[in-house]
């Protein structure tokens, strides 16, 4: 390893012996092709001709007048594939093929980053294997017929809680026995080193655009920029090219679930304390001995009881300011957006848009306040009309 | 070397070391107890022990479901230290734990190594600390007499190998093959002797083979192939709802020896 992947006292490498000499060869990989021309040439044409980058930026023109400041979304709903992870799973790829790599595996919570991944795997003609716990498999069928479509074999993992950190567990597994031919494409910011720093140059590309397309359009840079967090990578996304502004608010936005009061939510940044999970160092949703607790979201893209260790180092700092976002309210701001903008959010970003209105109050009517719409509801419309009913 | 409880053992004995690997706190904490002093009874000549952990994607699915049965009964990692004080109650072999790191680091690097010490466990392996981050640890356990126990395989270079033997105390952990623990028929003897003939180029401590050790002709070959010790995970676990089978199970897999 050339460096440990810190972000302040979080991040790291805490994985087994055995992972070691893969995870250098990703690192090395990454480190010789991070400022390659032709990779990045081929990385941006493929972003470009096959997702369908630079993806747009929305001014809402209800919601600004509502809340008396300007609302633009990112909308990284339109990007191939219905959601940001696209980006990351591109730049994955065309790394394991420069490795030598003749298998992708992955695993998925949701469903989206398996679809992303079995997408890629079809367009690059590589087999695939999506690890996926049993229990999202009953709740995400649809995400398992698209992955099998794209010729992706869905392993069922029947350890654990059934859920997307038992499939992260089950692939590190499978990873470390097949090794030499098998690329492990990890879905977010969080893992062990490089995953971290490695997923996030492949997702900074949204706020990098982001950045340029408010300064074209309004000649300034937003007042604040808004984004759910989950593993944290849509929100690494936006918030990196922002980063170094310091008059620019970044506010990430968890999961508070049934509530923060009721132990059922996701926040690990608001409600957890540091520990390692999954091979990094970073803030997690855990007893007092340790034993990791399941997260409870709404959103399945949001239910994971840990974060990206950078996120964990930006709420050290203050530079981010973390809050949470109930069940309730994230399914409010769902049918906002879909009634009153004629846009239909996934449950993820949903989150983000619930905090807006909080936000404005703050806000002046030229304050541009920027929300990263990391994905489109399609994949949650089942979900919403059964929580509708269930709540009438 | 000794006062190091593991060479000490094998020099006594003249023989490679038998070494079976149980959860603490598998099926629950009454019954512990009872499954590793069968252990013993039946011809453990060191003990290999885990504390539970929710989320444990170095071992296998046989390990893991012991870990969630564990968790399941409601053992805390208080109960797993008064499990190994009721365990060196009853026996002085040498007893090693197997962890998971974020159980050191909630319960308190300096406080987990003291506790390790007080109930009297002779070395700990943290499953995912790599040697990268070993530092972190060592100096305490050092401190505190417990031997940082540290994990090789065929696919460690010889740069790495030598930092790890400087480090590591006790004996070394020898994956047999690069998999997951409980595979079946995967011990090649002719694999083991290449990794151990490699291993002993570095080191003079105690060389341990395991993963997926799970017949006594594995345990032969394994012996055959020039370890100090094998260790036995899977097929022991995989007994234990059937308590009279694990003294069976265990005795048969110490006579391949």
């Amino acid at each position: 390893m050339k460096n440990l992947g810190k972000f302040g006292m979080y991040g790291g490498c805490y994985v087994s012996e055995l992972l070691i000499p893969v995870l250098s060869e990703v690192e090395a990989a990454f480190l010789q092709y991070k400022d390659d021309p032709e990779f990045l040439e081929e990385f941006h044409t493929l972003l470009k001709d096959f997702a369908g980058r630079p993806t747009p930026i929305t001014e809402l023109p209800t919601l600004s007048k509502e809340l008396g400041c300007t609302v633009v979304l990112k909308r990284e709903d339109l990007l191939h594939g219905g959601a940001h992870k696209t980006n990351n799973v591109i730049g994955q790829a065309l790394l394991a093929q420069r490795m030598g790599k003749t298998e992708l595996i992955a695993e998925t919570g949701a469903g989206q980053h398996g679809v992303a991944t079995a997408m890629v795997g079809a367009l690059f003609n590589i087999p695939i294997k999506i690890f996926m716990g049993s229990k999202d498999i009953e709740r995400q069928r649809p995400n398992v017929q698209r992955m099998e479509l794209f010729g992706a074999e869905v392993i069922p993992v029947e350890s654990g809680s059934k859920s997307l950190k038992d499939a992260i567990n089950e692939a590190m597994r499978y990873w470390t026995a097949h090794s030499s031919s098998t690329y492990y494409v990890f879905g977010t910011v969080a893992g062990p080193h490089p995953f971290p720093e490695l997923v996030a140059f492949f997702q900074k590309v949204i706020g990098e655009e982001a950045r340029a397309q408010c300064l074209e359009r309004y000649g300034k840079l937003p007042h604040t920029v808004c984004a759910c967090v989950g593993g944290g990578s849509n929100a690494i996304g936006i918030f990196r090219a922002f980063l170094d502004d310091k008059n620019v608010k970044l506010v990430g936005v968890e999961p508070a679930g049934e509530g923060i009061a009721t132990g059922k939510h996701g926040a690990a940044l608001c409600e957890g304390r540091p520990g390692s999970l999954h091979g990094s160092y970073s803030y997690c949703l855990q007893d007092s001995d340790g034993q990791i607790q399941e997260a409870h979201s709404i959103s399945a893209g949001l239910d994971y009881p840990g974060v990206g260790p950078e996120h964990s180092a930006l709420k050290d700092s203050s530079r981010v300011q973390y809050i949470a976002v109930t069940d309730k309210d994230a399914v409010e701001a769902f049918l906002m957006l879909t009634k009153k903008e004629g846009i239909i959010p996934a449950l993820e970003p949903a989150h983000a848009i619930a905090a807006i209105k909080q936000i404005a109050t703050s806000l002046k009517q030229e304050d541009i306040l920027l929300v990263n719409l990391s994905g489109r509801g399609d994949k949650d419309l089942d979900h919403i009309i059964s929580y509708l009913k269930n709540h009438e | 070397m000794n006062n190091n409880p593991y060479q000490s053992a094998r020099e006594k004995k003249g023989k490679p070391l038998f070494i079976p690997f149980v959860v603490l706190g598998d099926p629950n904490k009454e019954k512990s107890p009872k499954i590793i002093k069968t252990l013993v009874e039946n011809g453990a000549d060191a003990l290999e022990l885990g504390l539970p952990f929710s989320d444990p994607p170095a071992d296998g699915p046989v390990i893991q479901a012991a870990d969630t049965r564990a968790l399941t009964s409601g053992i805390c990692i208080d109960d797993c230290f008064d499990i190994l004080k009721e365990v060196r109650s009853f026996t002085d072999i040498p007893i090693g734990l197997l962890v998971y790191y974020n159980l050191v680091l909630q319960r308190g690097v300096e406080k987990f190594y003291a506790d390790c010490a007080e109930v009297g466990v002779n070395s700990v392996l943290i499953a995912d600390l790599p040697l990268e981050h070993a530092n972190e640890v060592v100096p305490v356990a050092k401190k505190h007499g417990i031997a940082p126990v540290m994990l090789v395989s065929e696919l460690t270079t010889d740069e790495r190998m030598e930092q790890i033997a400087e480090i590591a105390e006790g004996y070394l952990y020898v994956v047999s093959y690069v998999g997951i623990t409980g595979v079946e028929n995967a011990v090649l003897e002719q694999n083991v002797r290449e990794i151990l003939e490699i291993t002993r180029k570095h080191t003079n401590l105690p060389l341990f083979v395991g993963f997926g050790i799970n017949s006594p002709e594995q345990v032969r070959a394994t012996v055959n192939a020039g370890a100090d010790g094998v260790i036995v995970g899977s097929r022991i676990v995989r007994e234990i709802m059937t308590p009279k089978r694990i003294g069976d199970v265990c005795f048969e897999l110490k006579s391949a020896i």
